[in-house]
């Protein structure tokens, strides 16, 4: 079984360029620092704040109170009993939906509120694709006092309205973006310039792994709890590793908390689950990983979606959240080294997950997590699980955001539907309903 | 000594500064962009600076991002414009840089980009998001096909920094006149003479100034402390309006000749 040499630095001249240096954000040929000049002093500022905060138990035990007092940490990991005997193995729910503001976002956001305070910004600005980030990032500017601004397409307005009035409840000014697609990445792009016109008194909360250096560090340590504490659960409950880790995956971040723990446990299998939207051989998707190439976008190398002129292509799902044509570097790594393997489910598969999960458990998961439950499906029905697997979704997020979105593309259809679980072939959304 | 150091030699000779110009490449086509170039360049541009279009330009304001949506539209490609700078060449000498983002330089391969861009004539390459710190491997591929590096210093970047940068810098040091993305700007900054003092003590590598620079008294002011000016929004907007009109070949060229009068010495 091998070990992966995470967290070491690079050695001279030894396989340099498949080693992990978080320090400088490399993961092997991926990562870095693509931004304008003009941002990378504010980046270098950011890198010495952060690395400072990283190794001071003072600013872990705040993050940790924080954690714990507000955000209701730790979160449940819920052995999901129906879903279960529809898996024919042990299926556990990361319950991060169960966080306050509802997603695993606060996490992040939490501990980038705390290092904003120690650097003594006043101004936070944040982008958003299914709203919960942006949420999560308004939810921290009230607590600490913080102006805030969040950067949301037109489109994602549209679509996760709930998440827009939430924002502005919470005293931020969502300022919606029309340039190109119109959503997250598009978002990404003006929250950028946004910090590259303010970059003294300006912290930009990024929501994901991706990003420059050192947002896929920060915000992958400020995620890790997820998987320190599942791992910690299921040994404790079941006296035993899992055997499989499922996530959805848009930038990534909630993926990379949840495998950041079990990296070094080679039994344990990654899965990151992608967004196929319309389908990969339509070229509406949002899978980076599993039908993109190398590139650069948002200041990080990394798998991304782009055509043979290094245009960027738009992504395409019917979660906000997943809507991006790039991936955080990390899984990137993970991807190329092997020791994840990542997977796309259509935006039909997701929908009819998100139902199955209501009615099997009660639970409403967010468009973005029922990718992770949607795969647990298709592996059950085409036998690729065993009675004693052990498997942990992430499930990253609730679904009431959704609510308005499934229902104007399913409809009358849900109330038509009898019993329990989904009739899959008439779950499928209406001609055209499902694009934008 | 390449077109572009040349264009700045000659400038300071006579007592002005260089005025670069910029405008996007097959903004509203390539056959615009083909023809308007050595009007600009007669008119009294002494460097041309070719915008790259992007689908996601970080560094640029709405006036430059629309202009690369409409070259994009037009059918803008790498291969296309560096045909359309080898057209150009064949009548007129003037320095041509291309600025872009680093993605479409990648996805070429730096070798391949470097070496056809040198083919075509283009004299340099400006990566708006590439730092000194990933810059290595372009600077090697660049200057072995004699093409200049040309990067940019911001307001925020400390001294140190500045001299790492103006090292990798070949051609001439390019400075962001404040903050922010690309668009024209009312007033200059004022501290605008102790960045500049301050980057002159880390290199005497010719420095334009650009950014936020639109009229003939801007660009005054900015020579009279700096080696060059450069202009992109305000002929952007020149050329969204008139898109290709026949009138464009008249007013793009005037409005370059008054920044051209404006970037002598003696003339303030």
């Amino acid at each position: 079984m091998q070990r992966l040499r995470h967290r070491e630095p690079p050695r001279g001249g030894e396989r340099e360029d498949m080693s992990v240096d978080d320090r400088h954000g490399k993961f092997g040929r991926f990562g870095g620092q693509y931004v304008p000049e003009t941002l990378m002093p504010v980046l270098k500022e950011l890198e010495e704040a952060y690395f400072a905060a990283r190794g001071d138990p003072e600013f872990q035990r705040e993050f940790d109170w924080y954690l714990r007092e507000y955000a209701g940490r730790p979160s449940r990991l819920y052995l999901a009993q129906r879903l279960s005997e529809k898996a024919g193995c042990r299926v556990y729910l990361k319950r991060e939906d169960l966080n306050h503001t509802g997603a695993h976002k606060i996490n992040n956001t939490l501990g980038q509120a705390l290092l904003a305070r120690r650097m003594g910004k006043r101004r936070m600005i944040a982008e958003t694709g299914a709203g919960q980030h942006g949420v999560a990032t308004a939810t921290v500017a009230a607590l600490f006092g913080f102006e805030c601004v969040i950067y949301m397409g037109e489109e994602d307005i549209r679509r996760q309205a709930p998440n827009v009035f939430r924002m502005r409840l919470l005293g931020a000014e969502v300022r919606p973006v029309t340039s190109g697609t119109r959503t997250l990445k598009d978002a990404i792009n003006e929250a950028i310039r946004d910090w590259m016109t303010h970059p003294l008194d300006t912290f930009y909360c990024f929501g994901t792994v991706a990003g420059p250096h050192p947002f896929p560090v920060m915000v992958r340590d400020f995620q890790a709890v997820i998987g320190r504490e599942a791992r910690e659960q299921c040994l404790e409950l079941e006296g035993r590793l899992p055997t499989k880790l499922l996530a959805c995956v848009g930038g990534g971040s909630n993926a990379m908390g949840l495998f950041y723990a079990f990296l070094g446990d080679a039994e344990v299998e990654l899965i990151g689950v992608e967004a196929a939207g319309l389908g990969i051989e339509a070229g509406l998707h949002a899978a980076a990983l599993g039908a993109g190439t190398p590139g650069v976008i948002h200041g990080s190398a990394t798998y991304m979606l782009q055509d043979a002129d290094g245009q960027v292509l738009p992504a395409h799902s019917v979660a906000a959240g997943l809507d991006y044509p790039g991936v955080g570097p990390e899984h990137a790594w993970l991807k190329d080294m092997g020791r994840a393997r990542y997977v796309a489910v259509t935006d039909e598969e997701a929908l009819d997950a998100f139902v199955a999960l209501s009615r099997l458990e009660g639970i409403i998961p967010a468009l973005e997590s029922a990718h992770a439950i949607a795969y647990l499906l298709r592996m059950a029905a085409q036998g690729e699980l065993r009675p004693d697997d052990l498997v942990i979704i992430n499930l990253s997020g609730r679904g009431d955001k959704d609510v308005e979105e499934v229902s104007r593309l399913l409809g009358e259809r849900i109330t038509a539907m009898g019993g329990v679980g989904p009739a899959t072939s008439s779950l499928h959304p209406s001609p055209g309903g499902g694009s934008r | 000594m390449s077109r572009i150091t040349q264009a700045f030699k000659r400038a300071r000779e006579e007592n002005r500064g260089a005025l670069v110009v910029y405008l996007t490449a097959g903004d509203p086509n390539l056959a615009v962009t083909r023809e308007l170039v050595p009007v600009l360049a007669r008119a009294g541009a002494d460097v041309i600076e070719l915008g790259m279009p992007y689908s996601d330009p970080l560094a640029d304001g709405p006036t430059i991002q629309q202009a690369g949506q409409r070259a994009l539209a037009a059918g803008a490609t790498v291969a296309r414009i560096l045909d359309t700078v080898r057209a150009i060449r064949q009548s007129c000498q003037v320095p041509m840089l291309m600025m872009t983002c680093f993605n479409p330089v990648l996805r070429h391969g730096l070798e391949a980009f470097a070496a056809a861009a040198a083919k075509a004539g283009l004299d340099g390459v400006l990566i708006s998001d590439l730092p000194p710190e990933e810059a290595g491997p372009w600077t090697q591929a660049a200057w072995r096909h004699g093409l200049d590096t040309i990067f940019l210093v911001a307001p925020t970047t400390p001294p140190d920094r500045a001299r790492l940068i103006a090292d990798l810098t070949r051609g001439f040091v390019y400075a962001i006149s404040r903050p922010g993305v690309t668009g024209a700007r009312e007033d200059l900054p004022p501290d605008l003479p102790e960045l500049i003092g301050q980057l002159r003590q880390v290199t005497d590598k010719p420095i334009a100034v650009g950014f936020g620079i639109s009229t003939p008294q801007q660009v005054a002011t900015v020579c009279r402390v700096a080696d060059g000016a450069v202009v992109g929004s305000a002929l952007v907007e020149i050329i969204a309006d008139l898109g290709g009109a026949e009138d464009l070949f008249y007013v793009a060229p005037n409005f370059v000749s008054e920044l051209a009068r404006a970037t002598r010495r003696e003339h303030t």
